[in-house]
This record gives C-alpha cells, structure tokens and sequence, in this order.
C-alpha cells in the first residue's frame, strides 16, 4: 500500500475523517509557512499538500491566487522549498501541488529524485490530465512517488475507468464546478461524483474545493463519504485572520 | 483527442473539469466543420456580413522605395475592424449547432473581444468578455464597442491585468459555465483543439491571397508576412503556404522598447518551452518556470506566449520570426498613413515594419504580402500619446 493511502487508512482506522490541509510554500514568508506546517503536523494533519506558487493559477479562485502572488513574491521557488524541506521531518504524508510548468522547468526526474529524499509521497498537478500525464507519472513512480488523480462532477464512470488503472494513494475528488475557495454550500450532485468514483476507484477519496467545516459532509451518504478532507482557500483566510492552525484543525479533529 | 500536437508542441495541460467539454468541441468540429451546410452557413456570414473576400492592395508609392511589389491583404476592411471576425463567426455558429447559448472570450486590444460580442449578437447568444484591467485603460473605444453590441465586459485585476490574466480568468469562468457556454479562444494557441479550431477558421486568409495573386501575377509571391501575439493572423495567412517552399513565411514579433533586457512579447526568439494556458510552446518565463510580464505598444502582441503550430515552424525552419520594436512600428504605422492612406492597426504596423527595415532579405521584382490585420482607428489614443501629437 502506498504511504500516502496507509496515512488515510490509519484515520479511517481510527474512525476518523483524514485531514489534509493545503498551504502555499512561501505564504505568509518562509518562516512563518514552516511555522504552520509544523503545526498542522503536529495538530493532527495526515497529509499536508505544500502548494507550489505559480503565477497563473487557472484551478484556483482568488485566496489561493493571491497567497501564492505574496509568496512568489517573497521568493518561493521549488528548489528552496526541496531544500528546506530537506532540513525537516514530518510525521504527516507530504504533497507538493503545482502547476505543470515550474515542475517541467526543475525537470520531471530531478524533481522526483530531489522530492523523493526531502520525504516527499506524492503530487498532484491540477492541468495535468490522463492525456498528457504518463511521462512525469513515469518519472514519479521510478521514486515511488504517487501522481494524484483528481476528478469532478463531470468526470464521467468511462474517464473514471480510464484513471483507475493509474491511480495511487488516493483520488482527489472536486466537490465544484469551479475554482479552489467557494464559499457556498456544497452543490448536490458531489453525491453522485462520490458515488460514482466509489463504483470505480479501490483507493481512498479525499473532498476538497470550498470545504470549511464538518457539517459540509452530513448528508452524505455513509456508503460514499470521503475518506478526507482537503483544506486551502478556508485554512489561509482563517490564519490570515489572526487564528491558528491548531484551532482549526481542533474543530475537525476535537 | 487526435492530433493534438504540433511537433514537441500543444497538447491538452488543463484541470481534468475541463477536458469533457474541450472533447464536446473536438467531437463538434469532427461533426460540423466539413458539413455542407455549415459550410454554407459560415460562407454566407463571410461574405454577407463580414465583407469577404478581402482586397489585396498593391502599394504603389511603398513598392517603388522598397524595390520589389508590395501588396497588403487587407483584413483591416473586415466588419469590426480586424481578422478576429472570421473566427468568431465560425465558432458562433459551431457554438450554436453544439446547443450553446452564451459566449466566453478573452480580448487583449479588445478586436477579439468586439468581434465575439457581434457574432454573439447577430446569432442571438449571449455574451461575456473578460479583459484585463490595464487593456481596459488603453483600449476604452473598444469596450464601449463591446458594451453597446450586447457584451458584458468584467474587468480582471489580477496579475499583470494584461491579455494572460483575461485568458487565467475566462478558463476559471468557462469551468463553472461548460453545459451553457462555449470559450470562444481568440487566438491559435491555448489547449487542443483551439490551435487547430482557430487556424482553421482564419486559414480563408492564405487562401484568399494565393487565388489573388494568382490572378493579378499569376504566380505565387515570394514571403508572405504577418504580425504574430497568439499568431492566429499569422497562422491563417501562412496555413495554405506552408506545403509550398518557394512561399517565404516571415513571422514578426514585437521586440518591446528594444532596450536591452526590456519587457517583450517575442518568445519564440526570446523564450524557452513551457507549459502555460494548456499549451506546450515557447514562452518567456523564469527559469523556475513562472511566467513574465510581456510588453508591447500593441495591446493584441502583448502576450508571453505563442500558439503551437508556430513553435513548431520556428523549430522546423519552415517559418522565420523577426523583430520589431515598438518605436519601429511606430514609424511604419505613420508610412502606410502618409503613403498609402491607409492608417494600420499597430500590430500589423509590426508586419509591415519589418519590410519597411529589411528590404534586402526580399527579392528585388519580387511579390511580397503583408497581413494587414486591423485597422488603426482603436489605437489613436496610444499613437497620440507615443507620438506627442495634439
């Protein structure tokens, strides 16, 4: 079982709901990001994502958007982030989620060498889909590196299949039709797109896009609720805020 | 997806949400692009509406200073102004057999913009235009046009609040609105199958020229040259010249202030590949892989990337790409003024620059055409302020 998949059984083990918080290197400066991901990992996150700045963002809405601007412009690159990673340990299963283009920049094999001995499990890449994935899932998986699928609402069962064969540690599945960082309520068909990865996916499925609180998931049939969260837009506007990570993760994991 | 690329360039690099309605557009250009009544559809619009074929204008005064015949395919007489229009229309119409009522677009000088907003409104669709804030200043004329012809223009005041950040915004708008909308990509570039959609569409361009020049030289010319931002001028003139190697085909890209170091928007002279806007091409970018401001003194150059096909033509050598800086197209916009009376779009002013500062690289006799792709009247405001006229 891939390490990332055994973080989010562990949770489930425990009867729990796995938390995966997502925060951009580099936000609010370098200091005070190591400053937050230590906490998340010690509040109890099982996965962190450590978001790559890019500076053209198209999955994401304006939070996110504007964090990774701050932090690119404090200079975050990927190769400070490996190195300081490098330089840390985390009990959490770590991720780095970029856009394609500073990872094609740093070169698919260096990264997942470089990525893989700073404890690096996995990526996952929002403009990378089936059609254009194989060479740097190639170049992860020679490190043992997981390459994340995501999917969404319409995401049929056939495009399903067609990631099923690829998929490892676990399935990313987009609760809108839109950007990161919605502040509405969940739409009713995340059901149907649970269910549906459900019927075809044997890998854990983690919810994100605009979650914020646990209520988010009542209603939920118990057959296809998530087996995590996926948290960004909420937990930076909540530290922007003033709060801390471990008070935001208390309300998940009381 | 079929041919997606072009050489080591294109492909499809967008959110997973976004691949089943670039698929629906795929499956509707198999369906209905060579369909004969879309074909009469499209024709009609051309001609009727937009006012094709175009004139290919030999420049007699310019012809005598350069020494060899210059002719200029005249895409500035078209309705709204410029090129945009031919595939506008042709995807308003694709749009509306695929069961889609709105219209997405993204506009840099705001020419794409104009010519979405009329083909929205002649087909009865609705219309949103998403334009950077910094274009918003410096092409006003342009949104009041889009604003009195139906379209609602949202001003986007993120990043560089240039034509890259209209594109970031209309890709995250279209997301939320697939079931209703069609992106109407402006531009050859962009992920599979816009490259493909938008040359086909422009590609009218090349082969008008050639039947022209057959008639009035009977013969072929010796280069053909066009200004190139996305490229989509560009690629619809050089489409029909590209399996004839006695066609010279001169891209032009715009060099900026040509101080060294400065802010441009020429990356396939200047730029390395990357993947931005769900294309891999050439791009100026850091070598940690983010994207650049781009600059021009035209609005529709201003863009840090290119479409696929002309990264390849780049690569392959089948296509070259000069560069022209802004005070150079400054000067050849005032030449085509005072000796041809006509008052040139500043990006084709790039095109026609580059004749006017290499004469020597076109034979001396020979037939050389330059796209003339918009008319000028939308950059007053700027050639006043760079030109200190008033």
């Amino acid at each position: 079982m891939h390490t990332l998949e055994a973080k989010i059984r562990e949770a489930q083990a425990a009867g729990r709901t796995a938390l995966i918080p997502y925060l951009p290197y580099g936000y609010p400066d370098r200091e005070a990001f190591w400053k937050h991901a230590a906490a998340l990992d010690a509040a109890g996150a099982d996965v962190l994502e450590i978001g790559v700045p890019f500076s053209d963002p198209v999955a994401d809405g304006p939070v996110v958007e504007n964090a990774a601007r701050a932090a690119l412009a404090g200079g975050a690159t990927l190769a400070a982030l490996l190195h300081d990673l490098k330089e840390r340990t985390f009990s959490c299963g770590l991720v780095l989620m970029g856009y394609l283009n500073p990872f094609l920049q740093y070169g698919f094999e260096r990264l997942a060498r470089d990525a893989a001995a700073a404890g690096v499990s996995g990526c996952i890449v929002p403009d990378l889909p089936l059609e254009e994935a194989a060479p740097f899932r190639a170049a992860l998986e020679a490190e043992g590196l997981a390459l994340i699928t995501l999917v969404g609402q319409n995401t049929s069962v056939e495009r399903m299949r067609l990631y099923a064969g690829h998929s490892k540690g676990y399935v990313y599945v987009v609760s809108v039709m839109g950007t990161t960082g919605g502040q509405g309520s969940l739409p009713v068909q995340v059901r149907d797109t649970l269910a549906r990865a459900r019927s075809v996916f044997s890998l854990p499925l983690a919810l994100g896009f605009g979650l914020r609180e646990p209520g988010q998931l009542d209603g939920i049939p118990e057959e296809c609720r998530p087996e995590a969260a996926v948290f960004g837009s909420s937990l930076i506007r909540h530290l922007d805020a003033g709060g801390t990570a471990e008070d935001f993760l208390h309300v998940w994991r009381p | 997806m079929k041919n997606a690329y072009f050489g080591e360039f294109g492909g499809c690099f967008v959110p997973e949400l976004l691949m089943p309605p670039l698929l629906e557009v795929e499956a509707a250009m198999e369906t209905h692009l060579h369909d004969a009544s879309f074909q009469a559809e499209y024709e009609d619009l051309l001609t009727n509406y937009a006012g094709r074929a175009t004139p290919l204008t030999f420049c007699p005064a310019l012809s005598r200073q350069l020494g060899f015949n210059l002719y200029l395919k005249r895409e500035d007489l078209l309705h709204t102004g410029a090129h945009k229009v031919n595939n506008t229309l042709g995807q308003a119409l694709l749009a509306r057999r695929m069961g889609k009522t709105e219209l997405v677009a993204e506009t840099g000088a705001g020419q794409h913009g104009v010519a979405t907003a009329a083909a929205a409104a002649r087909l009865g669709m609705r219309c949103i235009i998403f334009m950077g804030a910094e274009d918003v200043r410096r092409q006003s004329s342009n949104v009041r046009r889009m604003r009195l012809l139906g379209a609602e223009v949202r001003a986007v005041e993120s990043g560089t609040r240039t034509l890259k950040d209209a594109i970031n915004e209309a890709l995250r708008y279209w997301i939320a609105a697939q079931e209703t909308t069609h992106y109407c990509f402006g531009t050859a570039a962009g992920p599979h199958p816009f490259p493909t959609l938008v040359r086909e569409f422009q590609a009218v361009i090349g082969r008008e020229t050639r039947q022209q020049m057959l008639a009035l030289t009977g013969r072929l010319p010796d280069a053909v040259v066009a200004a190139v931002g996305g490229g989509s001028n560009a690629i619809g003139m050089f489409a029909d010249f590209i399996n004839e190697p006695s066609v010279r085909l001169v891209g032009v890209e715009a060099a900026g202030t040509g101080e060294p170091g400065c802010y441009n928007s020429a990356p396939l002279n200047l730029g390395t590949p990357g993947v931005l806007h769900g294309n891999r091409t050439m791009l100026l970018q850091t070598e940690d892989g983010q994207i650049e401001p781009s600059h021009s003194v035209s609005a529709g150059l201003d863009y840090p990337g290119v479409g696929p096909q002309h990264a390849d033509l780049h690569k392959s050598g089948r296509a070259t790409y000069g560069l022209i800086n802004d005070a150079q197209a400054l000067n050849a916009f005032q030449v085509l003024c005072r000796m041809e009376g006509i008052l040139p779009a500043l990006e084709s002013s790039h095109a026609l620059a580059y004749v006017l500062e290499h004469p020597e690289e076109f034979p001396g006799g020979g037939h050389v055409v330059v796209n003339l792709s918009g008319r000028g009247d939308k950059d007053m405001d700027i050639v006043r302020e760079a030109l200190h006229l008033d």
